[in-house]
C-alpha cells in the first residue's frame, strides 16, 4: 500500500460508549408496504421483526435472495425508509427519540453505497462535486469540501486532478463505484452500509474494490454493514453473516461457522447452489427449488417450509424462534431441527 | 383488459367536469356585468334587478354552476343572446358542419403525412429523409389561415378554379356531398386544415420507424434472412399504433382547432360560431361551443387510448 | 514503473485502475452542448435569421423608413417601390416595410413573453408536482389536466373571447394555455429524477429537500424544460398571431402581424402581394424558432 494510507491508531471522539458498546443494535425492526391490487390491507413484509447487533470494527455480511428485503432493510437502518416499528440503537442512543440521536446526526455517522453504481451519482455534476456535496450540506466551506473531495478520491485509489472533474458517465463501472464509495466518505461516517455495492462489477474489478473496501476499513476504523446475494464475496468480506428469507433473520452467526456448518436448511441450500470449480463438489440438482413464496401472503408458521425437504407438522404450526443469543461467537439458526424441545423429528440434530 | 377500460373512463369524469368548470367561468372572466349586453343602457335598478333574478345570477356561484350543469346535463344550453335561438341547435349544426371538415381533413393528413415519414424513416439521412423533413417543418410552421388566404389568391382569385368560401348556393341545410356543386366548397379548406396534422404526422412517422428500425428484432430479422420489403413492412406494422394515436389526436385538434380556417372561409362550422359569438358578446353560444368542442376533444382522447390498448398489449398493464 | 515519471503516480494505491484515462479534454455536459451546437450549421444559420429579426424588431425606430402609423388617403394601397415606399402601402396609405418591422416587436413579444411565464409558472408547479407528496402531486396534476383537456387554440380563443382583446389578455390566455403542459414536462423530469440513488444519497448526506432540489433536481429539469419551451415559442407566435387575426389579440391601430393580415384581408382581390407579406414574416419567424428549437433539442437531448 501507499505512503498516503497509512494504519495508524484510531481514536474517534464520536465514540461514546467504548469499544464494548455495539455500533448498532436493531430491535424488531419491521417495515411493510402497501400493495394496490393485491386486495384490501394487502401489504408485502419487507423486513419484518429483525433483530441484530453490529460491533465496532466488523463487517456483518447480510445474505438473501433477491427480493427478501436485504435492501429495504439498509433504507430502515438509515431511516430513508422510516421503519412501522421496532427501534434501533446507535452507539447507545435510540435514533429519533428525545434524549437520543437525531436522524440528521446519524445520517452524519452513517453512510450507504448503493448497487447501480450509475445512478447514485448525479449525470450533471463533476463527480469531485458528487463527492464534496456531503461535507458541504454538513456546513463545510466550499473550499474546505473540495480539498476533502481531493483526499477522499486520492484515498479510493482516483487522481483527484484526473478523475474528479470528469462526469459519471465518463467513468468505468468499477471508477464510479470508488466515487461512490468516495461520496460516502466524504461525511466522515463511522458505519458504511454497502448495499450490493459490487454486485454489478465485472469480477476482476469486484476483486479491487473490495480490497479498498478492506484497506479502507482498517485505515479509517469503519464498521460494516455488507449486503450482497454472493455468498463467496460475504464470506471473504465478513467476520459475521446474517441471513435473511423473507423478511426474517433465519442463521447468524461468525462467518466461518456459517460457512462451515450453516443450521438453517435454507443457508444450507444457499451453500449448495454456489457455483463449485471443484468438480468433484459439482452437484446435478438444484438444492433449492422453485421462487421464494410470495411476501404479500407468507406460509404460516416457518416461511421456509414450503421449500424445506425437512417440513414437517410442527413447521407449518409453530414459528420457530431464532433461539439464544450471547455474544459476537453465537452461531443461532430460526428452525425447529436446532431446538430439541420443539417436537421436530430431526430436533437437536442441526 | 376490461379494468383498464373501466378505470380510463373513470378516469375521464373528473376531467369532463372540471373542462364544464372552465366554460361555466367564462362568464366571470368577461370584463363587466354579464347582463350588460341584454339591457338597455338606461336600465332602472328594479329592471336590473328583474333581469337578474330571470338569469339566476342573483344566487350564489356554486349554486348557479349546479343549475347551469343540470341544465346542461339535459342538453339545455340555455339561449343565445344575440339570435334568442336554443343554444344547443346552433352548437349541433355547426359542429357537424366542423365534423364534415375533420372527418375529411383527416384521412388525407394521414395518408399523405404517413407515406411521407415512412419514406423518410426507411432511408434516415437520405435526401428523400430531409425534404421530407424540411416539408413536415413548413407544415407545422405555417400560419394555416395564411395558407388558406394563399390558396384563395390563387385558386380562387388567379384561375377562378374553385370557389373562395363558404358553403355555396345550397347552405349547410341541403349540402350533398356527392354534387360537386356543393363539395366544391370542401377542397380549399380541407388542404388548409390538413397542412398542419399532415406536418404532425410525419414528424412523429419518421421517429416512430427511425426508432423501429434501430430495435434489435430487426436485425434478428434480417439475420433471419429476410428480405428488405417484409423487413420494413414488419417495422411499419410496429410503428403504427403510435401513429394511430397521433391522428386520432389531430381529430381532436382539427375539431377544436378550425376556427382560423373556418373563418378564413367563412365555413358556418363551430369555429365560425364561436367568433361570432365572441363579436356579439353572446356568452351562452361561447360556452355552450366551447364546452362541445373540448368534449368532444375529451372523447376522442378517450377513444384514442382504448384503441391503443387494443393495439399494444403493454398498456393496459401499466 | 522503473522510470521517475511514474513517481506521481505512486502515490496512488497499487491496485487501483488508471483504465481509460482522457486523451482530449473533460467537457461538462453544457460544453458539450454548445460544441455541438456551434459545428449544427443549419441551426446556426437560422439562428443568424432568428437574431437578425429580434434586432430588427429592437432597433425599429432607426431601420424603418415611415412611421408605421402615418396615413395616407391618396396613397393607399400602392404597389412595391410607390413613392420611396419599399413594399408598397396598406389600406391606409400606412408603409408596409415600416409596419412589418414594427409589427415584429409585439409579435415576437407575443411569442416569448407567454412562454417564458407559462415556464416559470408551469415549471414550478411541475417541481413541486413532482417532488411533493402524493397529495401535492394530484391537486397540481389533475388541475393541468383540465386545461390541457382544451385544444391549445380553443383554450386561448375562449380566454381571450371572453376577458375581450388587447395584448395583456392575449399573453394571460396564452401562458394558461402553455402552463400545463410545461408542468407536464417538469413533473415527469421531476419524477424520474426523484427515485434515482443519488437522490436517496444525497439525503443519506443529509441534504434537506430544498438543496436537494437545488443542486441534483433542477439542473436535469431545466433541459427538458429548455427544449420544450424552444419548440414553443414557434408556436406562440402562431396563436398570437392567430388570435389577432381573429380581432382577439392586438388591437388597431398597432402594427402586428395577424392584425395586419386580418385587416388586409378585406383589400385580398386587390392587392394580393401586399395581404401575403404579413403571412410571410410570421412564417419565416416560425420556421425559424422551430428549426432552431429542434437544433437545440439534437444538441441538448444526448443520454448521458
Amino acid at each position: 500500500m501507499s505512503a498516503t494510507v497509512q494504519a495508524k491508531p484510531y481514536v474517534d471522539g464520536r465514540d461514546r460508549g467504548g469499544a464494548a458498546q455495539p455500533m448498532l443494535i436493531a430491535k424488531e425492526l419491521q417495515r411493510h408496504f402497501k400493495v394496490k391490487g393485491a386486495g384490501k390491507g394487502a401489504v408485502v413484509r419487507a423486513v419484518d421483526g429483525v433483530s441484530f447487533t453490529l460491533f465496532k470494527g466488523e463487517t456483518l455480511g447480510v445474505v438473501g435472495e433477491s427480493g427478501c428485503g436485504k435492501s429495504t432493510l439498509a433504507r430502515v437502518l438509515l431511516h430513508l425508509v422510516l421503519p412501522d416499528s421496532g427501534d434501533l440503537v446507535f452507539d447507545g442512543d435510540t435514533v429519533g427519540e428525545t434524549r437520543g440521536i437525531s436522524v440528521a446526526d446519524l445520517r452524519r455517522q452513517v453512510q450507504m453505497v448503493f448497487q447501480d453504481s450509475y445512478s447514485s451519482l448525479n449525470p450533471r455534476m463533476p463527480v469531485q462535486d458528487s463527492v464534496a456535496f456531503g461535507p458541504m450540506v454538513n456546513g463545510k466551506s466550499k473550499a474546505e469540501s473540495r480539498r476533502i473531495a481531493q483526499d477522499i478520491l486520492v484515498k479510493v485509489g482516483l487522481r483527484p486532478d484526473l478523475f474528479g472533474p470528469r462526469y459519471p458517465h465518463e467513468l468505468s463501472g468499477g471508477q464510479k463505484q470508488r466515487v461512490n464509495i468516495a461520496r460516502a466518505l466524504a461525511v466522515g461516517p463511522r458505519m458504511v452500509i454497502l448495499d450490493e455495492a459490487v454486485s454489478a462489477l465485472d469480477k476482476s474489478v469486484e476483486a479491487q474494490v473490495l480490497n479498498l473496501l478492506r484497506e479502507l476499513k482498517r485505515t479509517l476504523n469503519l464498521t460494516y454493514l455488507f449486503i450482497s446475494h454472493d455468498l463467496n464475496v460475504v464470506r471473504y468480506i465478513s467476520d459475521r453473516v446474517l441471513v435473511m428469507y423473507l423478511g426474517q433473520v433465519v442463521e447468524l452467526g461468525p462467518a466461518a461457522d456459517v460457512f462451515a456448518k450453516a443450521r438453517h436448511p435454507y443457508t444450507q441450500a444457499l451453500l449448495g447452489s454456489r457455483l463449485s470449480m471443484d468438480s468433484s463438489k459439482r452437484i446435478e440438482s438444484p438444492p433449492i427449488v422453485g421462487d421464494p413464496p410470495s411476501p404479500i401472503n407468507p406460509p404460516s408458521g416457518c416461511r421456509f417450509r414450503t421449500r424445506c425437504p425437512h417440513a414437517e407438522a410442527v413447521c407449518e404450526a409453530e414459528m420457530p424462534t431464532l433461539g439464544q443469543w450471547e455474544d459476537r461467537s453465537s452461531h443461532v439458526a430460526a428452525c425447529h431441527m436446532t431446538n430439541a424441545q420443539s417436537g421436530h423429528s430431526l430436533a437437536g440434530t442441526a | 383488459m376490461l379494468g383498464y377500460v373501466f378505470r380510463r373512463i373513470l378516469f375521464a369524469i373528473p376531467i369532463a367536469l372540471g373542462v364544464s368548470v372552465v366554460c361555466f367561468s367564462l362568464v366571470y372572466l368577461a370584463p363587466g356585468d354579464p347582463l350588460q349586453t341584454v339591457l338597455p343602457p338606461d336600465a332602472t335598478a328594479e329592471t336590473i334587478a328583474i333581469v337578474k333574478h330571470a338569469y339566476g345570477f342573483d344566487r350564489p356561484i356554486p349554486v348557479q354552476y349546479a343549475i347551469w350543469l343540470w341544465h346542461v346535463l339535459h342538453g339545455d344550453f340555455g339561449r343565445s343572446i344575440a339570435t334568442q335561438r336554443a343554444v344547443t341547435l346552433e352548437v349541433f349544426g355547426s359542429v357537424a358542419n366542423t365534423a364534415m371538415l375533420a372527418l375529411f381533413a383527416v384521412p388525407l393528413s394521414f395518408i399523405t403525412g404517413y407515406s411521407m415519414g415512412a419514406l423518410a424513416g426507411c432511408y434516415p439521412g437520405k435526401i428523400m429523409d430531409r425534404v421530407v423533413t424540411g416539408a413536415a417543418v413548413i407544415g407545422v410552421s405555417l400560419p394555416n389561415y395564411w395558407l388558406g388566404l394563399v390558396l384563395v389568391i390563387l385558386f380562387a382569385v388567379e384561375y377562378m378554379v374553385l370557389p373562395a368560401s363558404g358553403m355555396g348556393q345550397s347552405g349547410s341545410a341541403a349540402f350533398v356531398l356527392w354534387h360537386w356543386s356543393d363539395a366544391q366548397f370542401l377542397v380549399l379548406p380541407v388542404i388548409t386544415l390538413a397542412m398542419i396534422p399532415i406536418g404532425i404526422i410525419a414528424r412523429t412517422t419518421r421517429a416512430a420507424v427511425a426508432d423501429v428500425r434501430n430495435q434489435d428484432f430487426v436485425t434478428t430479422l434480417r439475420a433471419m434472412g429476410l428480405g428488405e420489403g417484409a423487413v420494413i413492412r414488419h417495422v411499419l406494422k410496429n410503428a403504427s399504433p403510435q401513429v394511430l394515436a397521433v391522428m386520432g389526436l389531430q381529430f381532436g385538434y382539427l375539431m377544436g382547432g378550425s376556427i382560423l380556417v373556418e373563418t378564413v372561409f367563412t365555413w358556418p362550422g363551430s369555429g365560425f360560431l364561436l367568433n361570432k359569438a365572441i363579436i356579439n358578446r353572446d356568452i351562452p353560444v361561447l360556452q355552450g361551443t366551447i364546452l362541445a368542442l373540448s368534449l368532444i376533444f375529451v372523447l376522442t382522447n378517450l377513444v384514442v387510448d382504448l384503441l391503443q390498448a387494443i393495439l399494444d398489449p403493454r398498456i393496459r398493464r401499466a | 514503473m522503473n522510470k521517475p515519471v511514474a513517481l506521481a503516480v505512486a502515490e496512488i494505491p497499487a491496485d487501483s485502475d488508471f483504465d481509460g484515462a482522457p486523451a482530449t479534454k473533460v467537457r461538462g455536459y453544457w460544453q458539450s452542448v454548445g460544441y455541438r451546437l456551434r459545428h449544427d450549421w443549419v441551426t446556426l444559420g437560422f439562428g443568424v435569421i432568428v437574431l437578425l429579426i429580434v434586432l430588427a424588431a429592437v432597433f425599429a425606430p432607426l431601420i424603418a423608413p415611415f412611421s408605421p402609423y402615418a396615413q395616407s388617403i391618396i396613397g393607399r394601397l400602392k404597389p412595391f417601390g410607390w413613392r420611396g415606399h419599399p413594399w408598397g402601402t396598406d389600406e391606409l396609405g400606412r408603409d408596409m416595410m415600416s409596419r412589418l418591422i414594427y409589427g415584429g416587436r409585439i409579435s415576437l413579444m407575443m411569442g416569448l413573453v407567454p412562454v417564458v411565464i407559462a415556464t416559470m409558472i408551469g415549471g414550478t408547479l411541475g417541481v413541486i408536482g413532482g417532488f411533493a407528496g402524493k397529495v401535492a402531486n394530484t391537486a397540481i396534476m389533475r388541475t393541468m389536466d383540465v386545461f390541457y383537456a382544451f385544444p391549445s387554440i380553443l383554450l386561448a380563443v375562449a380566454i381571450s373571447g371572453a376577458m375581450g382583446g388587447g395584448i395583456v389578455n392575449g399573453i394571460i390566455s396564452l401562458s394558461l394555455v402553455f402552463t400545463p403542459a410545461m408542468c407536464r414536462v417538469a413533473e415527469t423530469a421531476t419524477a424520474q429524477v426523484k427515485n434515482l440513488d443519488y437522490i436517496e444519497a444525497a439525503r443519506a448526506s443529509g441534504a434537506g429537500t430544498l438543496t436537494i432540489i437545488r443542486h441534483h433536481v433542477l439542473g436535469n429539469v431545466l433541459g427538458p424544460v429548455f427544449i420544450y419551451a424552444s419548440s414553443l415559442v414557434s408556436v406562440s407566435i402562431l396563436l398570437a398571431s392567430g388570435l389577432s387575426f381573429l380581432g382577439l389579440g392586438v388591437q388597431p391601430p398597432e402594427p402586428d402581424w395577424g392584425l395586419m393580415l386580418s385587416t388586409l384581408r378585406q383589400s385580398l382581390y386587390v392587392d394580393p402581394l401586399g395581404c401575403a407579406l404579413p403571412g410571410i414574416a410570421i412564417f419565416i419567424t416560425s420556421i425559424c424558432f422551430n428549426l432552431v428549437s429542434d437544433g437545440i433539442r439534437a444538441a441538448m437531448d444526448v443520454r448521458i
